[in-house]
């Protein structure tokens, strides 16, 4: 069953130089229960994408338009269209998220259990506790030892991968079918992050939750996600599940990622390699691909037909499409 | 928790002790006789002098002096014999030969006339400030805003005697909205309303420049924290947005002004010199400042006392008061 649909997804956020294209013209969809990652580096609108659904987005400073029709506890809902007041009842209960840095995301100020049952108390007409009584089994479930005295301490008292755990458990309170995690294990330890992801693992299967897995960490992706979506410059580039995206990258920049990542089963050579150059502006972004410029296979398209037009996403195989001129389909 | 209290009562007293020693020094230095200005600006009866440096105990050597001043303080003092005796029960804080009473007294009569001025006016300008301050950061860039940027810069550039005056030439005297104020302060126990009649052109007067001050810094604190991650957490839970301005981000918005509004207020209490003078306003401002003028010397010493005594003490309530505020700050 498709549990989200996203359709024609765009966001600008205009300045004093220009719009800034942050997304542009995205659509992908997602599976209840499925894991979907999204790859890209700093910049190329994974994040935003997400903040749009979720309606964590100013207004007044962002333009968003397309479709995301996304089935709640209520029925179907069009999570770019509803009213932002409407939206809010959702958030939290039938989509939630989970953010990049664990030490800064959760209230200094108040103990994570009046966090947590606050999180529930307000999707919930319940006794506080009763919330009181979800959030120490939240707590345990996530692996914090002692759950019902630890309730009354505050964030500081916890160390960063704890504090996630904390912020996974507030992201749970309300048994979503859909958790966005952000980054989540970017400002952890790597063992650290090992224990997070394996426990988002366990935790999707329990609730039987879809998750949308930000990084730029293909190494969490190969582990932890079921389809990848690769973006660049706001656009979807590639779009696979996770064995064929490894095995036979049709995207030159897909190549360039899984080339940059350390590997213990290939030689060791002197250097990682990196992608040459720079993401282009997202105010003014080139007529055709956008990583044309940077690209090292370039020579292999006649003519300069790259830097004019812009290749659409084409199917490879199955399930697999990629948005390149070499190995497009013949008639496709 | 005790024991940090009671250490810092410790040091609180200690550099009272200084502070008060200091003064003492500076008096003792100066360059005229304190015994000689007892009498009056055109006394020159060196017989009349002389006795009256005894009586104060001015013809003892310095050390003396001030020792015979802290023992005042604590178990009274007696000046003169016989007849002429004057007593001043602890604790003393010495004898002014110009108005023919103890020290202790004048302040007592002078307090509550500027403890009412600073209460009434720190609640005016926390309200406006505070109120003000946030509506300008959640409208921001919109009316309120500029209408706020616009009372601020009235409200810093403006002096208080200026404010003040302007204040009494309309509201009193051209438009008669409220009878004059000179002179006949009513205490708030004898008849509030007069109280607050007298009071009320005196508390705007004062509140006018520190609620301009407490705009600017609400409005930042209020607009710098609406960044925080912990808000976007807050908002991603699905809360109202009533709840997510009014708790999440006023609650750590507003603990830097407790710090702000504690030291201000004590800085009021030492004394509002220019607006007691502009309403002519029996207070420990216009005591001090009347002193000065008349080289009162002892009112001069514990004036000063008196507003540091409030300064340290304050600051003592104000650090205790933000370990409540605060969960990260530690009182040990």
């Amino acid at each position: 069953m498709t549990l989200l649909e996203v359709k024609n997804l765009s966001v600008g956020f205009p300045t004093p130089d220009g719009v800034v294209h942050a997304v542009n013209d995205i659509s992908f969809s997602i599976d209840a229960g499925e894991t979907l990652a999204i790859v890209g580096e700093s910049g190329s609108g994974k994040t935003v994408t997400n903040l749009a659904m979720m309606g964590l987005l100013n207004s007044n400073t962002a333009q968003i338009s397309g479709t995301a029709r996304f089935q709640s506890h209520t029925g179907e809902i069009d999570l770019l269209g509803i009213d932002p007041n409407e939206l809010q009842k959702y958030r939290g209960q039938d989509i939630s998220m989970i953010f990049q840095d664990p030490m800064s995301s959760l209230h200094p100020y108040f103990s994570i259990g009046d966090q947590i049952i606050e999180a529930h108390q307000v999707h919930n007409k319940v006794d506080p506790d009763v919330s009181k009584e979800r959030a120490i089994e939240l707590l345990g479930l996530v692996g914090i030892p002692d759950p019902a005295s630890r309730i009354t301490s505050f964030p500081h008292q916890f160390s960063g991968g704890m504090r996630q755990r904390v912020m996974i458990a507030m992201a749970l309170v309300n048994n979503p079918s859909l958790l966005i995690a952000d980054e989540p294990t970017t400002a952890l330890d790597v063992t650290v992050q090992a224990q997070i992801l394996s426990l988002l693992k366990d935790l999707q299967r329990e609730f039987k939750m879809a998750v949308i897995l930000i990084t730029h960490d293909l190494g969490v992706v190969a582990g932890a996600a079921d389809r990848v979506n690769v973006m660049y410059a706001g656009r979807i580039v590639e779009s696979a599940n996770v064995f064929d995206l490894y095995a036979k990258p049709a995207m030159p920049y897909t190549q360039g990622l899984l080339d940059s990542v350390p590997r213990l089963d290939r030689p060791h050579t002197n250097r990682l390699s990196a992608i040459p150059g720079q993401p282009p502006s997202m105010i003014s972004l080139p007529d055709g691909c956008s990583f044309a410029p940077r690209c090292s296979r370039i020579s292999e398209v006649a003519g300069s037909k790259c830097l004019m037009i812009m290749p659409e996403l084409t199917l490879r195989t199955d399930a697999h499409s990629a948005r390149c001129f070499i190995g497009e389909r013949a008639g496709a | 928790m005790l024991s940090y209290i009671s250490r810092r009562l410790g040091v609180t007293f200690l550099i009272l002790l200084g502070v008060s020693f200091t003064v003492y020094v500076i008096f003792a230095f100066l360059p005229f006789d304190p015994a000689a200005l007892t009498c009056g600006k055109n006394c020159n009866d060196p017989g009349i002098i002389e006795a009256n440096r005894r009586r104060l105990g001015y013809d003892l050597p310095f050390l003396t002096q001030y020792w015979v001043f802290i023992k005042g303080l604590f178990i009274g003092r007696t000046y003169g014999e016989g007849a002429a005796l004057i007593n001043c029960p602890a604790p003393s804080l010495g004898y002014s030969f110009q108005e023919h009473s103890c020290v202790t007294t004048l302040i007592s009569e002078a307090l509550p006339v500027t403890l009412s001025l600073a209460i009434g006016a720190l609640v005016l300008w926390l309200v406006v400030g505070v109120g003000l301050g946030v509506l300008a950061a959640r409208y921001r860039g919109k009316f309120v805003d500029s209408a706020s940027t616009i009372f601020v810069l009235i409200g810093t550039s403006l002096p208080t005697f200026l404010t003040g005056l302007m204040l009494l030439v309309f509201v009193v005297i051209k438009w008669h909205i409220l009878p004059f104020p000179a002179g006949n302060y009513t205490p708030f126990l004898e008849d509030p309303y007069e109280w607050a009649q007298i009071l009320f052109l005196p508390w705007i007067t004062l509140a006018f420049a520190y609620a301009a001050l407490y705009t600017r810094f609400v409005r930042s604190a209020v607009i710098e924290t609406s960044n925080e991650d912990y808000i976007r957490t807050a908002r991603a839970k699905g809360l109202p947005e009533s709840e997510v301005v009014g708790k999440h981000t006023l609650r750590a918005a507003l603990a830097p002004i407790v710090t702000m509004a504690g030291l201000d207020f004590a800085g009021l209490l030492g004394g509002a010199i220019l607006t007691e003078s502009v309403f002519n306003l029996p207070g420990l401002g216009r005591l001090a400042i009347g002193a000065v003028v008349e080289y009162d010397l002892p009112i001069i010493v514990a004036t000063t006392l008196l507003a540091a005594a409030i300064v340290v003490t304050m600051n003592l309530i104000v650090d205790i008061l933000y370990a409540f505020i605060d969960p990260r700050v530690r009182i040990a």
